[in-house]
């Protein structure tokens, strides 16, 4: 009997939320969503890693924004506070230190296998595109939030990419000055960034990762298409087949967060002091490795242009030329410029991979 | 006099313009020749000022006879019992000094006849060191030159010049083994290896225009222009008074002269105590200086303990930065602790190594919680994988169920 009553209290519930939201729409939406299995399904769970991540992000940094103190004078103390006062505040800083790498990795996997699974084909080029930009936030996140904690290596590393920015012709040097604040890095430059961090890119990135998802629900999973050709791909469906394969991608990756955060805590350094000399062996954040070691070989001038001006629009111009592949993929006839495709990526990754390790050694 | 050096320094800026003398000596061979080369570098030079300012004579003539005449002011080859007088006849001038080195001393000729090379010219001694035996004659440079004789780094070695050489110091009664002992020593360590100019050179402690050894009595004193606490402690100390009495010189009887070697903890006790060249073994000075040295050891011990397991800490991941820095004020102790050892007082130094002590026992606790709360970590970490594998398990145990129903995916 009272089984009974809970029953028809909860269809009651149901009904109410029915009327009002729309819900059995999502649900049949979600019922009838299938993705394609094929050998390459499981570099499709790296997108879902990279929006886990990010959503562990989010959680981490609110907590964070709770002790922290954007000036130069308390942002280094508050962070050590953070990890020496408040409960647990090591491993929520840690985390979100550890996150941060692992999510610029992850969304560089999902990029690359997306771009390999040919999944930028018409009419997905919005998603590619939106995916490039959201690839481009991640690095802007990572740039400014290495400079929140306010230590030597932060210091000097924005000093660097700050001095990069204002090498960018034309618009460099007002870039540079309007991303410090002024013609140095300091005081001013660490509360624009924080402002940069905690508001402007996460607004910016919901609003897109918004698009981005919004698009690959409206136009599904894509299949190869030398699977597409052969036509009667077996297909799984996304609730609950995918959805617990992903849940178990998730659950994965917040055991290897959780080791590195415990096993490797993300260290704190010493605090920054703009009239020391710059410590040897300075460098950015590991996914700007490739960049800097690139201009470092450069000669110092490349026609009428310094090196580093010629660098950074040789650098802008690959990273258009890659963001442009959905226009440049599939020839006008429909067929794909598969060695073309291939060879760009290959070299891509090798180049990102190798010129980061020598740029980590050297 | 004084009408020759006004004509003297009228002739300066001629000189600059027109100099007969360094014309023909640069033309001339040997000795003739070698003033006029090596005048080129010479400050004086620099500062306009030629062969005719010292020497005198007319450089603007270029019959000899005219430009080396007496009548002109010529003098010559200056004597070396003249050269402190011809030198002080710029740099006693105050005025005259302030156009080139505003800040420079002009009292150099009046320490010289205090200094022991002054008094031994002054008695005839042409031996005596006047200013050309340190500076040079004819190529002086500005002391802050590195080439210069008389630049820290070199200073000992013209100093040696004259006091390693056994024939000259022999007729003083001099022993020559001052440079070689002072090279041995901490002080040329670290003005040679560690390149610090302030580290002390024979001048130093010596005096330079006025150089004299030290007399017993103010040894103390001398050491206690850089070792200023040091100095404040031993005249508050028993060894003072009794040093004093026994004619010795104060620092010196532990340190050593020349040959100052890096302090250590081992001077109080054991096989390089210094102590017990006074104190024999089993005396009550023989076991304070053992006390002192033990208590100094224990902190020592203590921190570099406390230090260890910091490092240890900090190397698992751990954040110790404040018990690091506290490791600080424990080292400022144990520093205090070995300067309270020249008040010859046990309770003076007791003071510094009991507080010492209590930073070491606190940074030690704090580098054990570091690691206790690191095990807890890995322990919480242990737990939550063997919880997320479960997770993982239920969730592939329920795809399998889900997938049973539906075979063929």
């Amino acid at each position: 009997m009272e089984r009974a009553m809970a029953v028809q209290a909860a269809r009651r519930w149901q009904g109410w939320l029915e009327e009002r939201l729309g819900w059995d729409r999502v649900r049949m939406f979600l019922a009838h969503k299938e993705v394609p299995v094929h050998s390459g399904t499981a570099w499709y769970y790296f997108g879902g890693i990279t929006l886990f991540l990010f959503g562990i992000q989010v959680a981490t940094g609110i907590l964070l924004l709770l002790y922290y103190r954007p000036t130069a004078t308390e942002a280094y103390e508050s962070v050590q506070f953070i990890l020496t006062r408040v409960e647990f505040g090591w491993l929520i800083r840690s985390i979100h230190s550890w996150s941060a790498n692992l999510m610029v990795l992850t969304a560089f996997i999902h990029m690359f296998s997306v771009a390999f699974l040919r999944g930028w084909r018409r009419p997905r080029e919005l998603t590619w595109l939106s995916g490039i930009l959201l690839l481009g936030l991640t690095l802007a996140f990572g740039f400014s939030g290495y400079l929140l904690p306010w230590n030597t290596t932060a210091y000097f590393a924005t000093k660097v990419g700050t001095d990069l920015v204002g090498s960018v012709p034309l618009a460099g040097p007002a870039l540079a000055r309007f991303l410090r604040g002024g013609d140095e890095v300091t005081g001013a430059t660490l509360t624009r960034f924080f402002g940069f961090h905690v508001a402007v890119l996460p607004a910016l990135t919901t609003a897109l990762l918004g698009l981005h998802l919004a698009l690959v629900q409206r136009f599904g999973i894509s299949t190869p298409p030398w699977l597409e050709s052969r036509g009667d791909v077996p297909q799984m469906p996304f609730v609950p087949n995918f959805l617990l394969r992903e849940l178990m991608a998730w659950y994965l990756a917040l055991g290897v967060l959780g080791m590195l955060a415990a096993l490797f805590p993300w260290p704190l350094g010493e605090k920054a002091d703009p009239f020391a000399p710059a410590p040897a062996g300075i460098r950015p954040e590991w996914y700007f490795l490739a960049a800097f070691y690139t201009l470092k070989l450069l000669p110092s001038h490349i026609w009428v242009l310094e090196s580093e001006q010629a660098g950074l629009i040789g650098l802008g111009l690959l990273a258009l030329w890659w963001a442009a592949l959905p226009f440049w993929g599939v020839r006008p006839d429909g067929h794909e410029r598969t060695r073309l495709l291939t060879g760009t990526g290959v070299l891509l990754i090798a180049w990102l991979s190798t010129f980061s390790v020598l740029g980590y050694f050297k | 006099m004084s009408v020759s050096l006004t004509v003297l320094l009228m002739l300066a800026p001629a000189a600059a313009s027109r100099d007969t003398c360094r014309d023909c000596h640069a033309a001339l061979e040997g000795p003739l020749a070698k003033p006029a080369v090596e005048f080129a570098r010479d400050v004086h030079a620099h500062s306009g000022f030629g062969c005719a300012s010292c020497h005198g004579g007319d450089p603007t003539q270029e019959d000899p006879a005219l430009s080396m005449s007496r009548a002109r002011g010529f003098v010559g080859k200056i004597v070396r019992t003249a050269v402190p007088r011809a030198c002080a006849r710029c740099h006693n001038d105050a005025s005259l000094m302030h156009k080139f080195k505003p800040q420079q001393r002009v009292d150099q000729l009046t320490q010289y006849l205090t200094s022991i090379h002054g008094k031994r010219l002054a008695q005839g001694d042409t031996a005596g060191a006047t200013c050309t035996d340190c500076h040079g004659a004819h190529g002086i440079l500005e002391v802050r030159n590195p080439q210069a004789p008389t630049h820290p780094l070199r200073l000992p070695a013209t100093c040696g010049r004259c006091h390693a050489d056994t024939r000259l110091m022999a007729r003083y009664g001099l022993a020559t083994n001052q440079l070689a002992e002072y090279q041995a020593s901490f002080h040329w360590e670290a003005l040679s290896q560690r390149r610090d100019l302030s580290a002390p050179g024979c001048a130093t402690c010596h005096g330079n225009h006025g150089a004299t050894p030290p007399e017993v009595s103010s040894v103390a004193a001398v050491c206690g222009t850089c070792h200023a606490l040091l100095e404040e402690l031993f005249r508050k100390s028993v060894h003072q008074p009794l040093f004093a009495t026994m004619q010795r010189g104060g620092c010196s009887v532990c340190h050593g002269h020349h040959k100052v070697e890096r302090t250590s903890v081992d001077m109080l006790d054991g096989q390089k105590s210094v102590c017990a060249g006074c104190h024999e073994p089993g005396s009550p000075g023989a076991r304070l200086a053992a006390e002192m040295g033990r208590r100094i050891r224990e902190l020592r011990s203590a921190l570099d303990r406390s230090d260890q397991i910091l490092a240890r800490a900090a190397r698992d991941g751990m954040e110790v930065s404040e018990a690091v820095l506290r490791q600080q004020e424990g080292r400022e102790a144990l520093v205090r602790a070995r300067v309270a050892v020249h008040t010859a007082n046990l309770e003076e130094v007791l003071a510094w190594t009991k507080q010492g002590m209590a930073v070491a026992h606190a940074t030690w606790q704090a580098g054990q919680e570091a690691l206790r709360e690191r095990d807890r970590r890995r322990m919480g970490l242990g737990v939550s994988l063997c919880a997320i594998a479960l997770a993982i398990a239920g969730l592939w145990l329920k795809l399998r169920s889900v997938e049973a129903s539906r075979p063929g995916l």
